[in-house]
């Protein structure tokens, strides 16, 4: 692990800029009392980016902690249902945890010792990044809180009891719609009252500076190894690369090494759940107007009047009416293109995945294949498409269980 | 029309502190909220703020959320606060908005002020809006002829004191502990240092909110600060009150017990 592979080099021109701006998206709406404590975890991460020592020690972790490099894998039967286009999979779901979570929760865990602090708090959706964080936590032996909307710990009950296991408290968020809006709400107001003793563990993209750089930045080794790893295979880049966007650390971690390779179109799949026209869903940049939630001016579900709109999928990991503010960017650059995959339409590429080559996505990282699929019979057989698999779909069979009547 | 700048220099002669009540537009119900509005300045409040209701009041504890999410599933849009303040600048106190930034940066920065203004509002206190983020808001205010006031909090460097001092025209609001709204045993001690250490910066009036619950806290903060801050107190008894007209006097006799606190 290199300064370079961390946090890319500015060449492309992509890092925010003082105030934590991707151009009008970004920024710090927050109340003053965590201000401090944002200009703290800047400042140490600054340090810790440029540190050998700390570069080392996030490497090591991720070698034999989360078990990097993970792997491509050429889905072939799979790719058979996208026009023949070659589909090829970075594999994070075979990460310790079994999501891409890992990563920037090794590196933030990492930074709360740097910080000097000894308790962790964390939101999370559908529970990778809660479990992540609880790993972490009783790996470095830090005190750790998990916020969770109580609809989520109903539909993912198994990471709740997973994430107690590991040692962590999970407090079930009962405001508002339940969800991880409202956990993310919830872990502000515990930050704000305990923030001398506590680090945020902020588990995407979005969120007051530096949130947005930090979490891209621990999440960007998985685009690193990605785009190495396709030149090995095919001798080239990929002419597409798909992900799911929920927050879109996942989507932002294998995106952003490609940014500078122009021909390499980038494109993020939103939940649409049950269809833009039911008002059910979470097309934030697909549907969504400007303004400000959880602490970051980018692209979010609300009302004439600024109302945060409640979001749905049958993904909880997908569930969230804001998005992060890098991605508002790379959609109004037009660098990236975002798109919407229903319900349906994640399901039945979940079980094309689990049937044609045994392998059970995440519901969202099902989001992608699915998009993958479309794109694949767009773009024709010469195409090679890589999708980020972002975790793996244990988690999810209760939910499937109920979908398909197993 | 009661300015803050009236407020503050009344209250100073008669060698006080200003009580300042805070309540969310739209509650207990639609027009019940000027009502009690009404009780709170009748009982000695000198200026009111009015909350708008916001669906991610972050900075807010559960008492202050239960009454936002009530009013806003009464259906309280951004004309209703307007109206609320009309309602509430007609009592003769000086009438703030307090709310968070989105619901501002949606409806247009220049339109807010403009019919803010237009309902008698004096200002504006904003508990997500940094200095940096500020300029817009500022601006628009300015031309409003409203003023912006700003958080300073115990964990605030005295270079960010200054930066948000810089940003305030009707007072600086002083968060006196690390936390969110909700009224608690004691006011913390960080607040009178935090008072001092704002002073330092500015001739504007510095009032202390969160915490503040009981006359007896109102009168120990009113020996060092400018002004004293109560909302989670007064909605607490209004969500325990039978109706509203019990809750109207319930929140007039803990206004009235606030008011002798900050003569004392």
């Amino acid at each position: 692990m290199t300064a370079a592979d961390l946090a890319g080099n500015g060449a492309y021109g992509d890092d925010p800029d003082v105030h934590g701006k991707f151009g009008i998206f970004g920024g710090r709406y927050v109340p003053e009392a965590l201000i401090p404590a944002l200009d703290e975890v800047a400042a140490t991460y600054e340090k810790a980016k440029n540190d050998a020592e700390f570069l080392r020690e996030f490497d090591h972790l991720l070698r034999t902690y989360a078990g990097r490099p993970t792997t491509l894998t050429e889905v072939p039967r799979f790719s058979e249902q996208a026009g023949g286009a070659r589909i090829i999979l970075k594999r994070e779901d075979l990460t310790h945890t079994g999501a891409h979570k890992i990563n920037n929760v090794l590196g933030q865990a990492l930074l709360t010792k740097r910080l000097g602090k000894k308790r962790v708090i964390a939101e999370t959706g559908a529970g990778q990044h809660g479990v992540a964080t609880a790993t972490a936590a009783a790996l470095l032996g830090l005190e750790c809180v998990i916020y969770m909307g109580a609809v989520d710990c109903e539909r993912q009950a198994l990471n709740v009891a997973r994430m107690k296991l590991l040692g962590a408290t999970v407090v079930p968020v009962k405001n508002g719609s339940q969800t991880l809006k409202d956990a993310i709400n919830e872990a502000f107001r515990d930050w704000v009252t305990n923030v001398d003793t506590t680090h945020y563990l902020f588990g995407t993209v979005a969120g007051p500076h530096p949130f947005p750089e930090i979490v891209r930045d621990f999440a960007r080794i998985i685009g690193v190894e990605a785009r190495r790893q396709m030149l090995e295979l095919t001798g080239k880049l990929p002419d597409a690369v798909c992900a799911a966007v929920g927050g879109g650390s996942n989507a932002i971690g294998i995106f952003h090494a490609f940014i500078g390779d122009q021909d390499v179109k980038l494109h993020g799949y939103e939940a649409a759940g049950h269809g833009l026209e039911s008002g059910e869903h979470a097309l934030t940049l697909t549907a969504g107007s400007v303004g400000v939630l959880h602490g970051s001016r980018t692209y979010v579900l609300q009302d004439d009047e600024g109302q945060t709109i409640e979001s749905h999928s049958i993904s909880a990991g997908l569930d969230y009416p804001g998005v992060g503010p890098e991605h508002a960017w790379l959609k109004d650059s037009g660098r990236a293109t975002y798109h919407g995959v229903t319900d349906d339409q994640a399901m039945a590429a979940f079980s094309l995945l689990a049937r044609t080559e045994g392998i059970i996505p995440a519901i969202e990282s099902s989001h992608a294949l699915a998009g993958a699929l479309e794109l694949g019979r767009e773009l024709g057989p010469e195409a090679t498409i890589l999708v980020n698999l972002s975790g793996r779909g244990d988690k999810d069979m209760g939910t499937a269980m109920k979908y398909f009547n197993l | 029309m009661t300015t803050l700048q009236t407020v503050f220099a009344k209250a100073k002669a008669d060698n006080r502190a200003a009580l300042v009540g805070y309540l969310p537009a739209g509650f207990p119900s639609k027009g019940g909220d000027v009502a009690a509005a009404a009780a709170l300045v009748e009982a000695g409040c000198d200026v009111i703020e009015i909350g708008l209701p916001y669906s991610d009041p972050l900075m807010d504890g559960p008492t202050i959320q239960d009454a936002v999410h009530r009013s806003l599933t009464n259906g309280t849009r951004i004309a209703d606060v307007m109206r609320t303040v009309e309602g509430v600048a007609a009592t003769g106190a000086a009438t703030l908005v307090m709310t968070y930034w989105n619901p501002i940066d949606k409806y247009g920065a220049d339109r807010f002020a403009r019919d803010l203004a237009n309902a008698g509002g004096v200002g504006t206190i904003t508990p997500d809006l940094t200095p940096e983020e500020s300029e817009p808001w500022r601006e628009a205010s300015a031309a409003a002829g409203i003023d912006t006031v700003f958080l300073v909090a115990p964990s605030s460097t005295e270079p960010r004191i200054k930066a948000v001092v810089d940003c305030c025209t009707g007072f600086v609001y002083a968060a006196s502990l690390m936390g969110v709204t909700g009224a608690r045993e004691t006011v913390n001690v960080a607040a009178e240092g935090l008072v001092k250490r704002t002073k330092a910066h500015t001739d504007l009036p510095v009032c202390v909110g969160l915490g503040v619950g009981t006359g007896a806290q109102a009168a120990e903060v009113a020996a060092y600060a400018d002004g004293v801050i109560v909302g989670s107190a007064f909605i607490r008894r209004i969500l325990d009150a039978p109706d509203e007209a019990a809750g109207r006097e319930s929140i007039g006799v803990l206004a009235r017990d606030m008011a002798k606190g900050v003569r004392r």
